[in-house]
């Protein structure tokens, strides 16, 4: 992040996907209780990133759905449009962070636990991909902006009070 | 869902509620800290969850945000959301206190403060609303974050993801007097659930 790079930065909305190659980046904003789910190929140097939302698709009580909404459709969705691209599915792993409680209420409503369930949801699919999950930084009270470079496959998370790491 | 059924009427009747809410809010406020407070007209809009982001400043803008659920006759989120330096100046004056800072220098006094600001101004939006729709509203314990607006605002979306990929918000921005050319602007926002938008247009006998 410290250096000068010579490619550009490619943006993830909330319930969005894409894809990245060197030298450009992938990032996505503002994660609260949502996940943000980078699968990478080191060899290719090309990541995907997902912004999830919700853990599982059969929550959604629409008609037609965005499948970069959910962990489960939303990883799948990603690691296709990654071999679509070029990567290798046995080289692919993973890097993920978000899923947090942004305010803590004595309300046992599931809806606030979405975070925790975001994470898990996206521990499952993943393990049910076969892709290993390398790194991870979930949970806690926090938003989080994460950054990531597939040229040196490291994932940038920026907090307000705990400044920038890297995993 | 594109909430197809909803029209300009509908829109307008949903900005007469951030009106009639935010108005009693402001005034709240104002006699809290003996202070004018300006309100802004209201907006009412159907946007995308990214557009939404986007025109309230970005998802990576840090604030002071309240947010609460709202349960009974109607469901949905409100939040009350300040730029930190407003916030800052509305603590400072109320805590007696021009040291407090929510970044650096935040006192367990000053957060309930803020706390018990939030329980205020959403308590008289809220009771507004009810008395201008005659409906039950019961509103959560509001709970207090300071971080960036798009991990703050995500808690009421995601609940509306459910059903839909677009949110009905309705903005009202309120300013402290003498600061209108500035940023700092704070935002009463009441996101109902979409299920929640057929109960208020019956409540007004609108179809």
């Amino acid at each position: 992040m410290f250096t000068p790079k010579s490619g550009k930065v490619v943006k993830v909305g909330i319930a969005q996907m894409d894809v990245a190659k060197s030298p450009d980046t992938i990032r996505t904003s503002g994660l609260g209780s949502c996940v943000g789910v980078v699968l990478y190929d080191e060899t290719k140097k090309i990541a995907g990133l997902v912004h999830i939302m919700l853990p599982d698709s059969s929550l959604s009580r629409t008609e037609t759905i965005n499948i970069a909404k959910f962990a489960d459709t939303g990883v799948k969705a990603l690691l296709d449009k990654l071999l679509l691209e070029g990567a290798q599915k046995y080289r692919l792993k993973a890097k993920i962070a978000g899923g947090a409680q942004m305010f803590q209420f004595s309300s046992a409503k599931e809806m606030m636990r979405i975070g925790p369930r975001n994470v898990e949801a996206v521990k499952k699919i993943l393990n049910d991909l076969g892709i290993p999950l390398v790194a991870e930084d979930t949970g806690g009270n926090t938003g989080r902006t994460i950054e990531f470079d597939p040229a040196t496959s490291k994932l940038m998370i920026r907090t307000v009070n705990q400044g920038v790491s890297e995993i | 869902m594109r909430h197809p059924d909803i029209n300009s009427l509908h829109l307008d009747i949903l900005k007469e509620i951030g009106n009639i809410g935010a108005a009693h809010a402001a005034t709240a406020l104002s006699d809290l800290l003996n202070k004018k407070i300006e309100m802004r007209v209201p907006k009412a809009e159907m946007v995308t969850f990214n557009e939404m982001v986007e025109m309230m400043g970005g998802a990576e803008q840090v604030v002071v945000g309240i947010y609460l659920r709202i349960e009974g006759d109607l469901e949905g989120s409100m939040f009350f959301i300040l730029p930190v330096e407003q916030a800052n100046r509305f603590i400072q004056h109320l805590i007696h206190d021009g040291r407090f800072d929510f970044r650096t220098n935040a006192s367990d006094l000053g957060m309930s403060a803020m706390q018990e600001m939030g329980n205020i101004l959403s308590g008289s939006y809220l009771s507004a609303m009810s008395d201008f729709l005659h409906l039950n509203i019961y509103p959560t314990v509001p709970g207090l974050s300071i971080d960036m607006f798009g991990a703050i605002i995500s808690i009421g979306l995601i609940e509306i993801s459910q059903v839909s990929d677009y949110v009905i918000m309705i903005d009202t921005s309120i300013l402290e007097e003498g600061l209108e050319n500035t940023e700092m602007k704070g935002h009463f926002l009441l996101l109902p659930s979409p299920e929640s938008f057929d109960v208020i247009f019956k409540a007004l006998g609108v179809e």
